[in-house]
């Protein structure tokens, strides 16, 4: 069993509901081990507050492996903290330094307000989602699997487009707060399928229509979204989704 | 004598479930915009279930405790899906995946349950395939498939590493389509806290909105539970942290039996615990074995590092054990061997509670038949080695990250070290052939249910079962009761009986306040996954399970009496939701090791150690125990058995034997 040795200072953003204004509060943990997740530390942290008689901080957190999308932490300015390629839950304390001062605070977008400390309301999401980010088959309408053969290359493309987990940091770490790489990477994985095709139009001017009325910000093609995802979702998905979005203005 | 109907069907077990297609009674589209359906939980039987009702019409209504229905812990899982669709061309049948699924259940399943799942198995990859589920795919454009434990056929379907979550992104976006056409409306961030039932029949629940902490009363004509397993007794699990059993166990509270609650699955591939820090334990996917070999030293006690041990000193012992099936032996098996070795003293890392599992064998292969694919002569060892891990990497990329993430070793070149974990469980709400529980109107699907994995899962069956139950099975059955509700109008949430489950959740809320005692919930909660490991986990006796009801019954005094849940509960507080679920668990945890102790015999992921052979294989006896336990709360944690026998006419009950 590996013993604790770090000691840290964090400065975590407390805000009791989405009304209050919240500020950041200092706590210090000792005997963090190395091999603990970062969530785990907060596991700590919490206990620690809750032995003291204080109220827990909450912050968002389910499968713990990187792949449900819940966790959502704000680390030193960054989403998901200094790693590349992975989510809070996976970021490991050996990335820390004994002594070191670590800020947390929550996603911040307009269209993600707190709901609580590092909690933060991503439903506007799904509202993209459900405006057309689906083929539209109803169950038993299928035909056999194997009858649209489907070139490796794209069912991979797809797959890797498919791979997003919805967790928002592309949003987070966006300076206009856009959720562009999250609708794009959703439009592509249809737009490189041929079951996907048929609707592709229309998909793309709804989803971004409904991307707009939630409040997120436009694309100035920064970047920061490809760096920061956990995922490696890829730019060349918001160039693809252009083409589907310029095509569907074609066609209007 | 027996409560129990499972409503099996007459005829051939290869006809039954067309002719109850035929047979089943309809609801005409006119009523069905009439009648309300509550789905709680948004997983693959959820999703799949609440998309396809909705399609067809009825007006549904679904919840799931994380922030949106994507979450639900069918994302995590890794390895792949079963079918039968016989792409392959290797003998591969839905005789033949019933027949491995009983067997691999350990002759503990229903016969006709799972007949029914594989005839409508391949259904699903068609239809999530139309959906845009990018499963894996051969360079010629057709499906691939990889094999998996306790079969010697290729069937599973797989995306990488990511089966579930692509899987569950499809049922969520069918989902998603029928928000959007307002056919559903999703309650996220809502937990269920009880089920309400009017003259019997189940008539909606009460949910708390997580965020406001409001109770809410949600009428429906019938109510779905698809809430999951609920490994997450054992506190450390591959379950996702939220993964519970309160919804399940509420249901037991207003009559519905909980069928085989002792039949976990601990599986033999995950990240072994590092410390006492662990929050859960990561599966590296069963697929692993399919091409890693599994070994430990000879010599007990050896100290050596991994690729210090020669060949000749290292023990593959499921290859010597079962040379058959070697590597690709049923989960419980599997960890039994490990466990076996364990405690022998041969087990491997600093904890010595590990098995090495290694890829060198499989790189080195891979290596020369990439080389050759890619026309490369003579290429040199670094080049094998590189073309080797590329092949790997493609196959298994993503845990390999995983693992290297999570103990910072690099799994290219040291093998990994594995230990089983507590991993799924079979056990669940006794459900009839209908997906029905002992309270009319109540079903329950997927993992929640107890019904077509018997006492061991096969790997990559749980996600057809969840698709299956939710897109082909409930659409049908649902007919035969909601037929014959077409008049009742939806009853007011005023009822009393709403009006008294709403009461009964607040008292148990404001009981968890006012205890303000001196413990965390998680306190107790490791507390009871430490007696559940110990007693009533890997291998089971008599003295150990007795040792541990007493032991869980204290544990539960003392929850009532010291737990410490601060805050209040108009808001958002995961102390008190968690404390509602761990007093749940208190009350499970007790049962599981009453259906454990009753269980006198060996089963599947059930081994009591009073029952094996010789060999120390597990030793089932048929002419006492061939049946479903199904339990009854009967209040005050009292519980009366109610045995469904179990009836094998289209296979041969035999000892299940992988050598
Ligand atoms: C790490 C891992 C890997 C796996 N790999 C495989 C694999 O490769 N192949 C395979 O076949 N199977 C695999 N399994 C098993 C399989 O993933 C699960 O059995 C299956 O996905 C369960 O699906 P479900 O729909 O029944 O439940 P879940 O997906 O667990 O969904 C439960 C839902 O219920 C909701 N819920 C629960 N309680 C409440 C409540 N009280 N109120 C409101 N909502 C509630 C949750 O929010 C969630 O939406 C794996 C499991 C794990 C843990
Ligand atoms: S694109 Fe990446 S960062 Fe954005 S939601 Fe998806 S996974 Fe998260
Ligand atoms: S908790 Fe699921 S991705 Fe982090």
């Amino acid at each position: 069993m590996s013993q604790g040795n770090m000691n840290l200072t964090l400065k975590v953003w407390r805000q009791k509901n989405e009304k209050d204004t919240g500020k950041i509060v200092d706590y210090k943990v000792s005997d963090i081990s190395p091999d603990m997740s970062f969530l785990e530390m907060f596991d700590v942290l919490n206990e620690q507050l809750i032995s003291k008689g204080e109220e827990s901080i909450a912050f968002d957190h389910d499968c713990r492996e990187g792949i449900c999308g819940m966790c959502s932490m704000f680390i030193n300015g960054q989403p998901h903290g200094p790693n590349k390629g992975v989510t809070t839950c996976q970021l490991h304390m050996r990335s820390f330094k004994d002594g070191d001062t670590i800020v947390v605070e929550p996603w911040r977008a307009a269209a993600f307000p707190v709901i609580k400390d590092l909690t933060v309301d991503r439903s506007a999401f799904d509202r993209i989602i459900s405006k057309g980010g689906f083929i539209s088959v109803n169950t038993g309408n299928a035909q056999d699997a194997n009858n649209i053969p489907i070139p490796k290359t794209d069912a991979d493309a797809a797959f890797s487009a498919a791979a997003c987990i919805g967790c928002g940091a592309c949003v987070a770490t966006c300076k206009n707060s856009s959720a562009m790489l999250f609708v794009a990477a959703k439009i592509s994985q249809f737009a490189l399928l041929p079951q996907g095709q048929v609707e592709g139009i229309a998909r793309a001017k709804n989803m971004v229509a409904q991307m707009d009325a939630e409040g997120f910000g436009n694309c100035t093609n920064t970047g920061a979204c490809e760096v920061e995802c956990p995922k490696g979702i890829s730019l060349e998905n918001i160039a693809r989704m252009n083409r589907e979005f310029f095509m569907a203005n074609i066609m209007e | 004598m027996s409560k129990l109907d499972s409503k099996i069907p007459e005829g051939n077990l290869e006809q039954k479930w067309d002719k109850y297609k035929s047979s089943v009674a309809l609801v005409n589209p006119a009523n069905k915009r009439s009648l309300e359906i509550i789905v709680v939980g948004s997983g693959l039987a959820g999703a799949s279930a609440a998309s396809s009702l909705a399609e067809m019409g009825y007006k549904v209504k679904v919840f799931c405790f994380q922030d949106s229905p994507r979450r639900a812990h069918s994302i995590a899982a890794q390895g792949g899906i079963n079918a039968a669709k016989n792409y392959q061309n290797d003998g591969d049948s839905t005789y033949r995946l019933f027949y491995d699924t009983i067997k691999g259940g350990d002759y503990r399943a229903r016969e006709a349950n799972v007949y029914r799942l594989a005839s409508v198995s391949a259904n699903i990859i068609d239809q999530c395939v139309a959906m845009g589920v990018p499963l894996a795919r051969e360079y010629g454009g057709m499906l691939s498939n990889r094999s998996f434990g306790g079969t010697q056929v290729q069937r599973t379907f797989y995306a990488a590493g990511q089966t579930g979550q692509q899987l569950l992104l499809g049922a969520y976006s069918g989902l998603e389509r029928q928000v959007g056409l307002g056919t559903v409306e999703m309650c996220s961030r809502h937990e269920m806290l009880d089920v309400v039932t009017i003259e019997g029949k189940a008539r909606g629940i009460i949910a708390r909105d997580l965020v406001t902490g409001k109770l809410e009363r949600h009428f429906g004509h019938a109510v779905l539970l698809c809430t999951g397993g609920y490994g997450n007794v054992f506190y450390l699990s591959t379950n996702a942290m939220g993964c519970n059993v309160t919804a399940a166990w509420k249901a037991t509270k207003k009559g519905a039996f909980f069928g085989n609650p002792c039949y976990t699955q601990i599986h033999p591939t995950c990240i072994p615990v590092s410390g006492d820090h662990q929050s859960k334990l990561t599966l590296m996917s069963e697929s692993l074995r399919n091409d890693g070999r599994i070994w430990v030293p000879k010599k007990a006690g050896d100290t050596r590092k991994a690729n210090e041990i020669p060949e000749e000193e290292r023990d593959y012992y499921l290859e010597r054990r079962y040379p058959a099936f070697g590597n690709l032996v049923p989960r419980d098996v599997a960890s039994r061997a490990a466990k076996e070795r364990c405690d022998a003293g041969f087990g491997v890392g600093s904890s010595k509670m590990a098995v090495y599992l290694d890829y060198k064998a499989a790189i080195d292969r891979y290596g020369k038949t990439q080389a050759k694919k890619l026309n490369v002569t003579n290429p040199t060892a670094a080049q094998l080695r590189e073309f080797g891990k590329q092949v790997v990497e493609e196959k298994y990329g993503n845990l390999f990250e995983m693992y290297k993430q999570i103990t910072g070793e690099d799994p290219y070149e040291l093998p990994m070290r594995i230990y089983p974990a507590v991993h799924y469980t079979m056990g669940g709400l006794w459900v009839d052939y209908n997906l029905m529980t002992t309270v009319p109107g109540l079903y329950c699907l997927g993992e929640a249910n107890f019904s077509d994995h018997g006492a061991n899962r096969l790997g990559a069956s749980a996600l057809m079962q969840g698709l299956a139950d939710g897109f082909f099975v409930i659409p049908y059955t649902i007919g035969a009761y909601l037929s014959k509700e077409i008049s009742v109008k939806p009853i007011s949430t005023d009822h009393e009986a709403f009006v008294a489950a709403e009461k009964s959740v607040q008292s148990i809320i404001d009981k968890l306040f006012a205890i303000k005692g001196t413990k965390s919930v998680d306190h107790f909660h490791k507390r009871l996954g430490k007696i559940m490991w110990d007693k009533c986990g890997m291998a089971r006796n008599e003295k150990g399970l007795k040792e541990a009801i007493v032991e869980i019954r204290q544990l539960r005094e003392e929850f009532w009496k010291d737990v410490r849940v601060l805050g209040t509960a108009n808001e958002l507080n995961s102390e008190l939701e968690k404390a509602g679920r761990v007093a749940d668990f208190l009350e499970l945890g007790e049962l599981m090791c009453i259906d454990a102790l009753n269980r006198t015999e060996s089963c599947g992921g059930h081994f009591r150690e009073e029952s094996q052979t010789d060999e120390g294989e597990a030793l089932r006896k048929d002419d006492e125990f061939a049946y479903v336990a199904a339990w009854e709360n009967k209040g005050d944690y009292t519980y009366e058995l109610h045995k469904e026998e179990l009836k094998f006419e289209s296979i041969k009950i035999a000892a299940r034997s992988y050598k």
